[in-house]
């Protein structure tokens, strides 16, 4: 380690590269919630997602030995957890936030339960691009190290642009969460097509997870996830339900949340815990900003229970 | 203009209807669908527990008696029951206004971090054992009913979900608590397991007299009751529920919407705040890691199958005590891991808010309703 070489620069870059690092799971279920918003429900429950499709993920790169079914497994486990809610969701009188809360629970609680064989052993992960082989700086280089998971999660921050815009299917998820009875008056289940979406979000949102036990920090343990899939719904409010700017969100938490490992790295070690609280803070404050109680949020879909 | 977020499925309370057939309908309604809703999860359950290879009747008999069969156990039930009983609190009254507020843990941990010091500082003083502990009790109620005010106060003011703000802040109260428990408060002596400077043993909250388990039971209780009172019978209480009802009905009448709404959100964090307290104050003796053992989130379930009913709270607290309790001897004898207690919960949990459909639907429960 050339520690000193660097110097203050370290923070700055270890920050990018932390970014670049810790968005991708924040943009995954970003995007997964973003897509279950769209549709006017609100999947509060994508918390316990992520740590399912984490366990799941490393299970499966563990007992086959191809972290890229590990991901595939991850996604599977996340659909299930998310028809669950759907359907839980789609009988009259049931509230969306609360059943979040519970699959929150189930999910995690599974998750250990499943996932405790896995702690111990080490499974083969994700490979990384070294997108910084150009430099010396061994900083750099780690910076730079872009995972395909990330590329993948900007390609589907893209086609969700668009298909929101120039689909069928993208119109018609819009139209349910805008307004049921139109949705109905022009022929479609809302039910159904809510547990597309919803099913469609949490498969994007296990992905996430599968990132963190799969690539970094790299390992299963019940303390994995740090509440990513709770700020992803924060997140998505503050992207004002656009998959792009969900984008830009991610990598504006993700560098939040590499402040604290940052300034460790450069010997500031006291207040690490309150440097490590930043992406909630920087959340909470967002929220303030952006929510209002005098008008609805521009862009939120008409139906969702969380914006009225 | 706020329209309620939510309209909890669980409407907190009916208005006492005369014809008392009715009532007794209504009464056995309510009592059981969630009886059979958790009947349905210990089914759900037993699936789960055959499907991994073990034997659910095995299971259930261990939880029955790790958790129900000798007065041990009972009092390691209630034990454990009794932060559950406050930490529900903080949810249920909230509810009452209409908010879904989940964030108890948070407030729980800064009501044990203000009570250390309170407790620490006020021995150091030389008070009374008896007004050390008031101290620390109220400074504990203060401190975890301004945290979840906040959230209170976000909602009201800024339109922000509390629900979200909630959780938030128990994320940033868990880094607070670390942040002084490991820096500014630690006690030097404290090498392996950061801690504050303890209370001292002449400080620390007794048992209960004839059983071993710590005055926390009692607080929680006598915190149920009063709740109760206030919701049901107190013209107070009755406004709170218009606002939980109807926000918009409630600002035409004349309500003091903004204040009834922070009024209940203090309650809920001071009864999370008040679970800290007892927490140091009778097991702990100082605020250390321990004190983050996941009561608040256990507080959430045991609310929503009390169906936030300050009674109800307390047979379902001890009920979620004894399964909690049982974890262990599952653990030791048929070698499940300590999860096993979170899939249970977690499938309790998902019944039951699914059984939310079902209020009205049984034609025996409505009687000559219409």
């Amino acid at each position: 380690m050339t520690d000193g070489s660097l110097g203050w620069w370290g923070v700055p870059i270890a920050v990018l590269g932390g970014a670049l690092r810790v968005s991708t799971p924040f943009l995954f279920v970003s995007l997964g919630e973003c897509l279950t918003e769209k549709s006017g429900r609100i999947n509060l429950g994508l918390e316990g997602v992520l740590v399912m499709g984490a366990m799941g993920g490393y299970a499966t790169s563990y007992l086959t030995g191809s972290p890229w079914l590990g991901v595939l497994a991850a996604g599977i486990a996340g659909l299930l957890l998310g028809v669950l809610h759907a359907l839980v969701c789609n009988l009259p009188r049931v509230n969306d936030i609360a059943v979040g809360i519970g699959l929150m629970l189930l999910g995690t609680g599974i998750a250990f339960f499943l996932g405790k064989p896995y702690v111990q052993p080490k499974a083969p992960t994700l490979p990384a691009i070294p997108l910084g082989a150009w430099s010396d700086s061994p900083q750099v280089q780690a910076a730079l190290q872009i995972n395909v998971l990330f590329v993948l999660g900007v390609a589907l921050a893209l086609v969700l642009h668009w298909a929101f815009r120039n689909t069928r299917w993208g119109m018609v998820v819009r139209m349910v969460g805008d307004s049921a009875d139109a949705a109905r008056a022009m022929g479609y289940h809302v039910g159904t097509v809510r547990l597309a979406a919803t099913a469609g979000g949490s498969f994007l949102a296990g992905i996430g997870g599968a990132f963190l036990s799969l690539y970094y920090p790299g390992s299963w343990n019940e303390g994995l996830s740090s509440g990513q899939g709770l700020m992803a719904v924060a997140l998505v409010i503050f992207a004002r339900w656009r998959p792009l700017a969900c984008f830009w969100a991610a990598l504006l938490f993700g560098g939040a949340a590499a402040l604290g490992p940052a300034l460790q790295s450069v010997g500031i070690t006291s207040g690490y815990y309150l440097f490590n609280a930043t992406p909630y803070v920087l959340t909470l404050v967002i929220m303030v900003i952006t929510c209002s109680t005098k008008r609805t949020l521009a862009g939120a879909p008409g139906e969702l229970s969380v914006t009225r | 203009m706020t329209a309620p977020a939510v309209t909890l499925g669980s409407a907190p309370a009916h208005a006492p209807v005369p014809a008392s057939g009715v009532r007794v309908r209504r009464a056995a309604e309510a009592l059981l669908i969630p009886l059979g809703a958790l009947v349905v999860s210990m089914l759900l359950f037993g699936l789960f527990i055959l499907a991994i290879g073990s034997s659910p009747l095995e299971v259930y008999g261990y939880i029955y008696k790790g958790g129900f069969s000798s007065a041990f156990a009972w009092q390691n039930t209630l034990a454990r029951a009794a932060p559950l009983i406050l930490t529900a609190l903080c949810v249920a009254l909230p509810a009452q206004a209409g908010l879904i507020v989940i964030g108890g843990e948070g407030a729980l941990v800064l009501g044990g971090l203000a009570a250390a010091v309170a407790g620490y500082q006020g021995g150091s003083a030389g008070l009374s054992p008896t007004a050390v502990q008031i101290a620390m009790a109220l400074a504990a109620m203060l401190a975890g009913g301004l945290w979840i005010t906040l959230s209170g106060a976000l909602r009201h003011l800024r339109g922000v979900n509390e629900t979200i703000s909630s959780l938030l802040l128990t994320y940033i109260a868990i880094a607070l608590f670390n942040h002084f428990v490991e820096g500014p408060l630690r006690d030097p002596a404290s090498l392996n397991k950061p801690s504050t400077m303890p209370i001292g043993d002449a400080n620390m909250v007794g048992s209960l007299p004839g059983i071993d388990v710590h005055w926390g039971l009692a607080y929680g209780v006598v915190f149920c009751v009063l709740a109760f009172l206030l919701v049901r019978y107190s013209t107070a209480g009755f406004a709170v529920r218009v606002v939980g009802g109807n926000v918009r009905a409630a600002r035409l009448v004349g309500l003091p919407v903004g204040v009834l709404l922070l009024g209940s959100c203090f309650l809920g964090g001071a009864a999370a705040g008040l679970a800290g307290m007892a927490e140091i104050a009778a097991v702990h003796g100082a605020a250390n890691a321990s004190l983050i053992a996941g009561y608040g989130y256990a507080g959430i379930l045991v609310a929503f199958i009390a169906r936030h009913n300050p009674l109800a709270i307390v047979p379902v607290a001890i009920l979620l005590g004894g399964i909690n309790a049982s974890g262990g001897m599952l653990q030791r004898r048929l070698d499940l891991p300590d999860a096993t207690v979170l899939v249970l919960q977690g499938i309790a949990f998902m019944t039951i808010l699914a059984s939310e459909t079902l209020y009205g639907r049984f034609r025996i429960f409505r009687g000559g309703d219409r």
